[in-house]
């Protein structure tokens, strides 16, 4: 029955085949399946995107995108490519996990890779990579303890999933080290990481929730805001470049928003970069040289996939012995003198 | 009004020269002049000529030119279509329902939860009740802008609005529930429908891929219903005479009042069908974005298809076909999948503005009494 069934696809194939151009046949091409947020917001999808714009530049190998408009869309989308000749597709998201799973349980054959998903068990044609964000957010949360002026801080995410409130987690950890190191007493407001409960847009989308969940924030007394939910916290960065970035920080997630929001760039205290780019760059190599096998990746601090950006503007504002203590802390989490986690 | 005039009334032709002019021309030049402008459009955003030809192939095989494209097409245009022909039903009796979306949700949200409650029954009462429940929030949820309308004379344009903000916090909120979330996630998901409760693969046997469902039989049993309602019952004659002129439908003994109530939950249990359509055919569960602006959409399809229940199939067949078309213009061509929403409202402001159509396209008309022939 199964030989039947990819005969038909077969076939459908060399149809596919007739009606594309030539070039199909030698050249390796790498699909990648958006979530809702859109390939140009500035964050999580842009920099997955990234990863393969690197990779066509590298290898001269071609790149094929779809964009989620909804989650109606994945499983669709998922199938479209699978039609379309791709040598490795790479889902961005962990919503996109169930529909990854059945896709590649569907088409064995098809190698697939997917952005923040870890398969327990594992299945043979998934290589997931997930990214140890809590140990970049650790530092984040530290260095945002030291340079707040209201000793207040605001954090809020996108949907409650782990993904996202593995930055939370590492944030307000950070504030309490800070906090026992120094016997201070800062607050974060938005998320409590014990009863996994806290401030979410519920949406990757929406600038003004992005907007409004800030100002929120800031009207409770923050002056530093962490959102965690890809392109809504550029609205919460245009509230802080009206206040002024005295009164209101940001600090940016997944790209360095410095970089890829330059007009509001002066807002940014600094981002927690997770290096997506790299490690789907090095994913399609993997595809490229038959060394694929599904699995788990991790990024890390040790290995640069995940990490603090420059402070640029901010440079001035970060004391020197902070910026020495961070070191240590950093050098501390990669020997593993230092636990992020509880 | 005696009893034979309002027979003939009934069973008048539905359908004249002026009306095909209407169903069919103004909505085929739209069209053809949104799909020109479309293209100006990727020219004015530097693609070139022959890429812009590729996409519009693209768009044509990845809507109608392979069996799976032809299932994406279906299952893109079920929802709309059931969804546009309760704002359709509405549009006639004088209701400009916004609220499709809320009761999309609220529909889909009880076929789920009706779907795992009684997991244990055998699908062929499952299914049934599970799509009844659906119906059913999505009456109960639009018959409340009906009610508000009737008894305060509060807008059902604002409203129905309001209950769509309302539908979407109170998503969140339920899929948060523990009885409805699913077991060991911490966001907002509904647990997963059963397979009986789910409307079966019409073509998995062939391929695992194909998604089209029974849910297209469905939509086609919903527009026979609705076109016998509108233009065959009693009731539909009520709802179009009081859409027409409701200050006459009143003199005329028909009772405004709960003719309202009863178009907005007629109205509502279609999207509520809709919304019990993609959870229980597509998706498989709740989740807080499983509406995807098919209430929205919706009323496009109603307006496109002119209120008229076949209309409305054609015009959700359409949308369904550029959704499903646009997937493809992007993995072809690399065209931006925004440009098949400005695709779609350029279809939208044609429609809307017939005249202008008429005036771009006057050798596609029946001229004015007395003007050249």
């Amino acid at each position: 029955m199964s030989y039947f069934t990819a005969q038909i696809r077969h076939i459908g194939a060399m149809a596919a085949v007739l009606l594309a151009t030539t070039s199909m046949a030698s050249a390796f091409t790498a699909c990648q399946v958006t979530d809702t947020g859109g390939i140009d917001d500035n964050s999580f999808n842009q920099t997955a995107w990234k990863g393969v714009e690197d990779a066509m530049a590298d290898f001269g190998i071609e790149g094929r995108y779809l964009e989620s408009q909804a989650e109606t869309d994945y499983e669709a989308n998922i199938n479209a490519l699978i039609d379309g000749d791709c040598g490795v597709i790479i889902t961005v998201g962990f919503l996109l996990g169930d529909a990854t799973k059945t896709a590649a349980e569907a088409n064995p054959d098809q190698k697939f890779s997917i952005v923040d998903f870890a398969y327990d068990p594992t299945i043979p044609n998934i290589l997931g990579q997930v990214y140890a964000t809590d140990e970049a957010a650790f530092l984040a949360g530290y260095l945002a303890a030291g340079v707040s002026q209201t000793k207040i801080l605001g954090v809020f995410g996108g949907i409650n999933i782990p993904p996202v409130t593995i930055f939370m987690d590492g944030f307000s950890r950070g504030v309490d080290y800070y906090n026992a190191a120094k016997g201070a007493s800062v607050v974060v407001l938005g998320w409590d990481p014990d009863t996994r409960e806290g401030l979410f847009t519920n949406n990757f989308e929406s600038l003004d929730d992005g907007r409004a969940y800030a100002q929120n924030l800031y009207d409770e007394g923050a002056d530093i805001v962490l959102p965690v939910a890809g392109p809504v916290g550029l609205g919460s960065a245009a509230l802080a470049d009206e206040l002024g970035p005295d009164r209101l920080k940001i600090i940016g997630v997944d790209a360095d928003l410095y970089l890829t929001d330059p007009e509001k760039g002066h807002v940014y205290l600094t981002s927690i970069t997770k290096r997506m780019d790299a490690t789907v760059r090095g994913v399609i190599e993997m595809a490229m040289n038959d060394q694929f096998e599904g699995g788990v990746l991790v990024g890390s601090l040790k290995n640069g996939g995940v990490d603090l950006a420059p402070f640029h503007d901010m440079e001035d504002i970060v004391p020197d012995d902070l910026k020495a203590e961070l070191d240590a802390l950093r050098a501390g989490i990669i020997d593993g003198s230092i636990s992020v986690r509880p | 009004m005696t009893d034979t005039t309002m027979t003939d009334l009934m069973k008048a032709k539905v359908i004249g020269r002026t009306e095909i002019e209407d169903l069919v021309v103004v909505p085929l030049f739209a069209v053809i002049m949104a799909l020109l402008l479309g293209a100006l459009t990727m020219l004015a955003t530097n693609v070139d000529l022959a890429t812009i030809g590729a996409s519009y192939v693209a768009l044509l095989k990845g809507s109608v030119g392979s069996l799976n494209a032809v299932s994406e097409t279906l299952t893109a245009a079920a929802p709309l279509v059931l969804a546009g022909l309760g704002l359709a039903l509405g549009f006639r009796a004088g209701l400009f329902n916004i609220g499709a979306e809320g009761q999309v949700l609220m529909g889909g949200m009880a076929a789920v939860v009706t779907g795992f409650s009684f997991a244990s029954l055998p699908a062929v009462i499952l299914l049934p009740m599970s799509l009844l429940a659906g119906a059913l929030a999505g009456a109960l949820y639009a018959s409340i802008a009906g009610w508000l309308r009737a008894a305060t004379g509060a807008h059902e344009v604002i409203s129905t609005i309001m209950l769509n903000l309302i539908s979407y916090r109170l998503l969140d909120y339920m899929l948060r529930l523990p009885f409805i979330q699913k077991e060991g996630r911490a966001d907002p998901i509904s647990k997963s429908v059963p397979d009986a409760a789910e409307l079966p693969r019409l073509l998995g046997f062939l391929d695992p891929n194909l998604r089209v469902h029974a849910g297209i039989f469905l939509v086609l049993i919903a527009v026979v219903v609705v076109y016998w309602v509108l233009f065959r019952s009693k009731l539909g004659f009520e709802f179009r005479a009081s859409g027409e002129n409701a200050e006459a439908a009143r003199f005329a003994g028909i009772h405004s009042g709960v003719i309202i109530v009863a178009a907005m939950a007629t109205a509502g249990a279609l999207a509520g069908l809709a919304g019990a359509n993609q959870v229980l055919g597509v998706l498989g569960r709740a989740t807080p974005g499983f509406s995807a602006g098919i209430g929205f959409d919706a009323i496009a399809v109603a307006l496109l298809g002119r209120s008229h229940p076949v209309g409305v199939l054609f015009a959700g067949l359409l949308f369904g076909a550029l959704k499903a078309g646009g997937r493809q213009m992007q993995v072809d061509a690399g065209v931006s999948i925004d440009l098949i929403g400005i695709i779609q409202a350029l279809i939208i402001v044609f429609i809307a503005a017939p005249l202008l159509v008429r005036a771009l396209f006057p050798w596609g008309f029946r001229h004015a009494k007395g003007g050249p022939s």
